[in-house]
């Protein structure tokens, strides 16, 4: 049994080797939540810590308790999979009753939002700090400008899980860090996942602005071409003008053009399934991804030895 | 005692446990007039138990997340001074109509239990 709390969170992790790492930072951020309010109940002695972990539970009953309750939640919560059809072309229109291609779509055009958002806080913060750095007020908003990352990272997570359908950590990151305010706030700084946090909220820009343009530029085209042939006829106008010609489209030509524009919809749809997918997997390997050091038998969290020499100065 | 009845009792109270902790986590909720974190409903759960409660706290945790999921209970996070920020839960409308349903079903099963192992049921 582990003797203190950053002993317990690494064996916790080892006992959940292999889960979601979403799980893993729930399960860890759980027991520190726990461990902590009832350390510094104790005073913070080492009995506390022992008697807290021994009424809190070994790392492998709550790591099996963990991955119980995710099986039943996973299981309750998934949608139910579309009918997978054998026909490839009854698949290929299926798209349209599958609402994770609705919600890539959704999440491709607020990527735009979120992208400037998330650039402009970056870009800000960044400067912000660093400029004010020469002065005392640099500190306060180098911590400000962290914890605001921090949050969004949380909220983009949310995001990310319900609308691409990827699991995401329902808890703020902590990461194995005991001891005092100052202490905990100077591991922000030396987490890695901080600043590809970051790097992910500065690459939102560009990557918004792509999905954005990709998805409008689908949907606007494909509308386009189901609605010409309409327009032409209800308003007699020709689908396209040079300075010398009109030209029209010929009557046996216009299901041919609405056919195009409905194929050009469902192909926006398997675009969008398909890049939600990718920024997906991209999103979960720069939020949530796991580092070298937090693999099972790494000793503690992230920043090596210097946990345990806070063991017990917390105020 | 021995040690292979002790193993069965254990196993015996572990599937007591988990019908029985969802309905007095929500139960604790309802009662509560102010949202608890984690801890303070782990506290009151061991506080309610006469010696040493059968369940381990940290098993409490994944139920509350999953009754989360289920729309029973809300949370907020808070910051907090001595580690973490804080999560607490609050009981939804969702939950409450839950509970009572929960309820009944307890106070039909711990009737006809105890009617049972009183004999006043069966042959």
């Amino acid at each position: 049994m582990p003797d203190t709390i950053e002993g317990y969170l690494a064996e916790l992790r080892t006992a959940l080797a292999g889960a979601d790492p979403a799980l893993v930072q729930d399960a860890a951020y759980d027991a520190e939540e726990y461990l902590r309010s009832a350390a510094a109940e104790g005073g913070n002695t080492s009995e506390a810590i022992a008697t807290a972990i021994d009424a809190y539970g070994t790392p492998a009953e709550i790591a099996s308790a963990y991955r119980e309750t995710e099986r039943t939640v996973v299981a309750a919560l998934r949608r139910p999979a579309p009918a997978k059809s054998t026909n490839p072309i009854a698949r290929f229109f299926g798209v349209i009753g599958d609402p994770g291609a609705w919600g890539a779509l959704f999440y491709m055009l607020l990527a735009l939002l979120t992208g400037i958002l998330y650039f402009t806080v970056v870009v800000t913060g960044l400067s912000l700090s660093l400029g004010l750095m020469v002065l005392i007020i640099g500190l306060p908003v180098a911590l400000l400008f962290i914890g605001a990352v921090r949050a969004i990272s949380l909220a983009e997570g949310r995001l990310v899980e319900g609308l691409l359908g990827v699991r995401m950590p329902r808890r703020p990151r902590t990461v194995g860090v005991q001891g005092s305010l100052v202490e905990r706030v100077k591991s922000w700084f030396t987490d890695w996942r901080t600043w590809t946090t970051m790097l992910y909220m500065l690459l939102m820009l560009p990557l918004g602005v792509t999905y954005f343009s990709v998805i409008v530029t689908g949907l606007a085209t494909s509308f386009a071409l189901i609605a010409a042939p309409f327009v032409q006829v209800i308003f007699n106008t020709p689908i396209m003008r040079t300075f010398d010609y009109v030209y029209y489209l010929e009557p046996w030509g216009m299901p041919l053009v609405i056919a195009v524009g409905v194929l050009g919809f469902f192909i926006t749809l398997w675009l969008a399934k398909g890049i939600g997918l990718l920024h997906g997997a991209f999103a979960k390997a720069l939020l949530v991804g796991r580092f070298e050091s937090e693999t099972p038998g790494a000793p503690v969290g992230p920043i090596g030895a210097a946990p345990t020499a806070g063991a017990g100065t917390q105020g | 005692m021995d040690i292979a009845d002790e193993a069965t009792l254990r196993k015996f109270q572990k599937e007591l446990n988990s019908g029985t902790v969802s309905l007095v986590l929500l139960a604790i909720l309802d009662n509560s007039s102010e949202p608890l974190y984690g801890y303070q409903i782990a506290k009151s759960i061991e506080g309610g138990w006469q010696e040493g409660a059968p369940v381990k706290q940290g098993t409490l945790y994944p139920v509350l997340r999953s009754m989360e999921e289920q729309g029973l209970l809300g949370s907020r996070v808070e910051p907090s001074v001595s580690g973490p920020p804080r999560k607490y839960y609050t009981i939804t409308e969702r939950g409450r109509a839950v509970l009572t349903d929960w309820r009944a079903a307890w106070e039909r099963t711990s009737a006809f239990v105890n009617e049972t192992l009183e004999g006043r049921n069966g042959a």
